[in-house]
């Protein structure tokens, strides 16, 4: 069957694939990163800690399952793009209400198939991540190419500003984390999964999400027992104002980071961050807690990392290990009660295995009480 | 943890004569582990009493014994051997059983045996089907309503409570021997009895049925460390009431979301602490409703089976020798990733195709044997493929099955609609062909889907390879002069466009050549001077994300992309191949 309507993905080193568009015509820039997670496109798509990025699914059939009410992540998608190997034409799942190509259509997403993801994934594995452009309105990817070349970069760049919400709120909506009996728990939004917000509330925590500008004095005025700092897109480096945050919060309250959250500790810390070649996207990344010696399976989503010996007098202790390349996958803070983890207990999608780290942190707002 | 020095020599069952139900699945995987434990230096003696296998090759282990495999027969080997340690994982069921007569006559105690891989309680805790039953429930998770009869007469006031359809089953036999299911009390009574006369233990249960529900399977690995995990998912594409074996199944699960799939993780993982497998790999098979998502444990297996076969060579974890090393004592994260050799094996691979298992049936052989699927196994053998999508996979799995057809062909002359109707409503092994038939006759997704239950995902791709493949039909006359070179440019391109589309569907040149009415030359000569070649794709247990040195390669078609020169950033990549770059910022 050839192409209804033809579009390209080409990327910054000139590499150009020619798909099928399959969702909103238009064109979209972005750094082009791979998934290797083989469910949970829904989850993805709508991950904030994607805006900016092309996103390209390595299992070749997406879509199967469709769209359904739950599985989102937050309000909307969040990717720049998005590429395949083949979208399903149909949804087949109990709780699907649309197709993934009606849903791509419907948020105005760009989005192409037809593309030999392989090839894709060896190219970035091999010449790190890099900018990408995906259209389906400019017929000559030379063009596309000249324009992908003049695309922002995202290292250096602040995108918790696009996704962080705009005025404080709490969860679940509705009023149901006023009737909590939990610790409060102030998460910082530098562009939380809604996954980490049930994960909360369902340990019984009253949960109020703030936007990313706010100040430690506004944090503390809500009387928190333990703040959590949300994952994020993009460079960490760049969130300057959080870093200030948090190193007025450091001593004030107990904290976890996750991801993004855990990157802006580590540059609190005095430490620095560096980017990764190609990033950790997937759900099949071992991890080995130090302490206890087990490993899980974890859910990860990052394209930069924490340096640890780079954080000054030896403040920052490591946890976990990445047990693939030995990068940093979690810390706490020597003396403070401050933990840090670089993947995503909250999973969505992904295996459960790293959920308890929910309860670890509850323990921890115990002992700082006592 | 290093591995255990207080054994030095240990017991391998093999699985005995090739039948139906149990074939060369367990020479793979017993063969790969005698290699990895006396790789490790352990000396290995080894059972089996069927010597036209592999395992039974002098090489593969220090001392190997051709003799029934009986306990009496094994008591003795163990008298003469003195072996430290029985490993009862890898032969199959009849290893199981004959482990479970050895413990309960005493003679793993009088010669200080340890079992190794699964203890004599777990194996008692999965394979009794009362006991499983109880252990599932205990720990929260559901199975079908089910209870247990010794007698007839019990089967029948049972049968009476649970209703028609239900599920009768054996408990300690083989690829589900004597098992069936009975719409009617006549068909019950005489599946009950024959279960009852065909069961070591004189006991069947009867289940509430879930035919028609969506079956999945998973390969789980533990180590002592307790760090668990999911080595493969599987699902079937014939829908639960077909047995496993005889089922065409596809790696990965397609239908299933991931919060689905996650809740079938996380239950895996309970199962195989609640039955307390504590080293090794265990199949966990699942059934879960169409229409609500409701989640049963089937059954577990608490040792190395055909499916972990099909999984090993559908991911490239070799779980047969990764799971005789757990036993011995290493922690998964201890053992690196075969194919990898850089990371470890405690992960779990992820894939970046579609793996298609077809079983192969020979009814011609058994003239008299009912030719109905049911839950006892009938298909003879099988041919795995993979492919970078379902169609193309499941194509050359048809291919490879030896029933001379050169993809997915019509066979079955059209039968009129009333019995088209019928032969989608029974599993047998012509009903593929009668789906082709279906669909080509114009019947509608729904109408298949309620026939068949079979899921509406997998229809839909085999309804397209169907529309696909009439537009292949139809492009006869086209090709004809552009397959010989004699038109012009345009449509050459055009006619170039469509062989790909169809390479990278799984058509292969002598079933393109049937449909344009020339011959398989004439189609690879063409294909050639287009430069439609396949690419060799490596299984390489991470989709890509990291090198493999383990060359297992599958061919596909993929559209090629292009190189636009120009320089690009092509140079960071180059300058520093494998280190993390640091950010400007930092």
């Amino acid at each position: 069957m050839s192409p209804a309507r033809p579009a390209w993905l080409v990327l910054e080193d000139g590499t150009a694939f020619k798909g099928r568009a399959v969702g909103a015509d238009g064109e979209a820039f972005g750094e082009a990163v791979f998934n290797t997670a083989i469910t949970g496109y829904q989850e993805i798509l709508t991950d904030p800690s994607y805006a900016g990025q092309i996103v390209a699914m390595t299992y070749p059939h997406i879509g199967n399952y469709g769209i359904n009410p739950e599985d989102g992540e937050s309000r909307r998608p969040w990717v720049e793009g998005f590429v395949m190997r083949d979208c399903s034409p149909i949804a087949s799942n109990f709780r699907a209400q649309e197709t993934l190509q009606a849903y791509l259509t419907r948020h105005d997403l760009v989005a192409i198939d037809g593309v030999d993801t392989r090839a894709l994934t060896l190219r970035l594995r091999e010449r790190g991540s890099m900018k990408a452009g995906l259209s389906t309105t400019e017929p000559d990817p030379h063009a596309l190419w000249r324009r992908v070349q003049q695309a922002p970069d995202i290292v250096g760049v602040d995108l918790v500003r696009r996704v962080t919400c705009e005025a404080p709120y709490d969860w679940p909506p509705g009023g149901g984390a006023a009737a909590a009996e939990g610790p409060a728990i102030v998460v910082m939004d530098f562009g939380v999964k809604h996954n980490i917000l049930r994960s909360l509330a369902a340990l019984g925590a009253r949960v109020h999400v703030v936007p990313a500008s706010t100040s430690a004095e506004e944090v503390l005025a809500r009387r928190p027992d333990g703040v959590l700092l949300s994952n994020g897109p993009g460079d960490p480096a760049a969130v300057t104002y959080a870093v200030k945050t948090i190193q007025r919060l450091m001593g004030q309250v107990p904290m976890l980071g996750i991801c993004l959250g855990h990157q802006l500790l580590g540059l609190a810390f005095g430490g620095a961050t560096f980017k990764l070649k190609f990033g950790h996207h997937g759900g099949n990344h071992p991890v080995k807690d130090v302490a206890t010696g087990k490993v899980e399976i974890t859910t990860q989503n990052h394209n930069f990392a924490v340096r640890l010996d780079s954080v000054p007098h030896g403040a920052a202790v490591l946890t976990h290990l990445n047990l693939n390349d030995q990068t940093v996958e979690g810390m706490r803070h020597a003396t403070l009660p401050i933990v840090s983890i670089q993947y995503h207990p909250e999973a969505a999608p992904g295996p459960h295995d790293a959920r308890h780290l929910f309860q670890r942190f509850f323990e921890l707002l115990g002992t700082a009480h006592a | 943890m290093p591995k255990r020095t207080d054994i030095k020599k240990i017991l391998v069952i093999g699985s005995g004569p090739i039948v139906i139900g149990q074939a060369c699945e367990f020479d793979y995987s017993g063969t790969q582990a005698c290699k990895a434990l006396r790789e490790e230096g352990f000396s290995i003696v080894l059972v089996n009493s069927n010597p036209a296998t592999i395992m039974t090759d002098p090489e593969t282990a220090d001392a190997t014994y051709i003799e029934p495999i009986t306990a009496e027969v094994i008591e003795q080997i163990i008298e003469v051997e003195r072996p430290d340690a029985l490993l009862p994982t890898l032969g199959g069921q009849t290893a199981l059983n004959v482990t479970v007569q050895l413990a309960e006559r005493g003679a793993l105690d009088k010669y200080g045996v340890v079992l190794i891989g699964a203890s004599l309680e777990a194996i008692r805790r999965a394979e009794d089907r009362e006991r499983f039953k109880h252990t599932m429930e205990s720990v929260g998770l559901e199975v079908p309503k089910a209870d247990f009869a010794r007698t007839l007469e019990e089967a029948k006031a049972l049968a009476g409570r649970i209703g028609f359809p239900c599920v009768v089953r054996p408990s300690f036999t083989l690829g589900g021997t004597g098992g069936g299911v009975a719409y009617n009390s006549e068909e019950f009574e005489r599946i009950a009895q024959l279960g009852l006369d065909l069961s070591m233990i004189r006991e069947i249960s009867i289940e509430e049925s879930v035919v028609g529900w969506k079956e999945f399977e998973l390969e789980v690995m533990r180590d002592r460390m307790d760090n668990v995990v999911v080595v493969c998912s599987i699902e079937n594409v014939d829908p639960m009431g077909v047995h496993t074996g005889d089922s065409i199944t596809v790696a990965p699960a397609q239908t299933l979301t991931d919060r689905e799939y996650q809740e079938m993780r996380d239950a895996a993982i309970t199962v195989i602490r609640a039955i307390g497998v504590e080293t090794g790999g265990s199949n966990i098979q699942f059934a879960v409703h169409p229409d609500t998502g409701r989640l049963l444990v089937i059954e577990m297996n608490p040792r190395v089976s055909r499916s972990s076969a099909l999984a090993s060579k559908a991911t490239g974890f070799p779980i047969a020798k990764i799971a005789a090393k757990l036993a011995v004592g290493y922690t998964l994260d201890e053992l690196a990733n075969d194919i990898t050799k850089q990371t470890p094996a405690s992960f779990e691979p992820t894939i970046d195709y579609v793996v298609v298992k077809v079983p192969r049936f020979a009814f011609e052989k058994f003239p008299t044997a009912d030719p109905t699927l049911g839950i006892q196994m009938k298909s003879v053998g099988e041919t795995m493929a993979i492919g970078r999508t379902f169609p193309e996979a499941f194509q050359k799995a048809l291919r490879g099955l030896e029933i001379k057809k050169d993809g997915w062909e019509l066979s079955p002359p059209v039968p009129p609609p009333d019995v088209l109707r019928q032969k989608l409503a029974s599993p047998t092994a012509e009903r593929l062909f009668y789906l082709r038939r279906a669909f080509s006759a114009g019947l509608s997704l729904d109408e298949v889907y309620h026939l068949t239950k079979i899921d509406r995902w997998f229809l839909r791709q085999l309804a397209d390879l169907v529309a696909f493949e009439e537009q292949v039909t139809a492009a006869q006359e086209q090709m004809g002069a552009c397959l010989h070179g004699t038109a012009d440019t345009a449509a050459q391109t055009a006619a170039g466009e469509l062989l790909r589309h169809a390479k990278s569907r799984g058509f292969s040149d002598r079933q393109l050549a049937k449909l344009w009415q020339t011959d398989e030359e004439t189609v690879r000569r063409a294909r050639l001077r287009w430069g439609i070649l396949p690419s060799y794709y490596l299984v390489d247990t991470c989709a890509a994300e990291f090198e493999a040195k383990t060359p297992y390669y599958y061919s596909t078609y993929e559209t090629p992309a292009l190189s636009l020169g120009g320089t690009g950033r092509e140079t960071r990549g180059a300058a520093t191949p494998s280190l993390p770059r640091p950010s400007p910022h930092s």
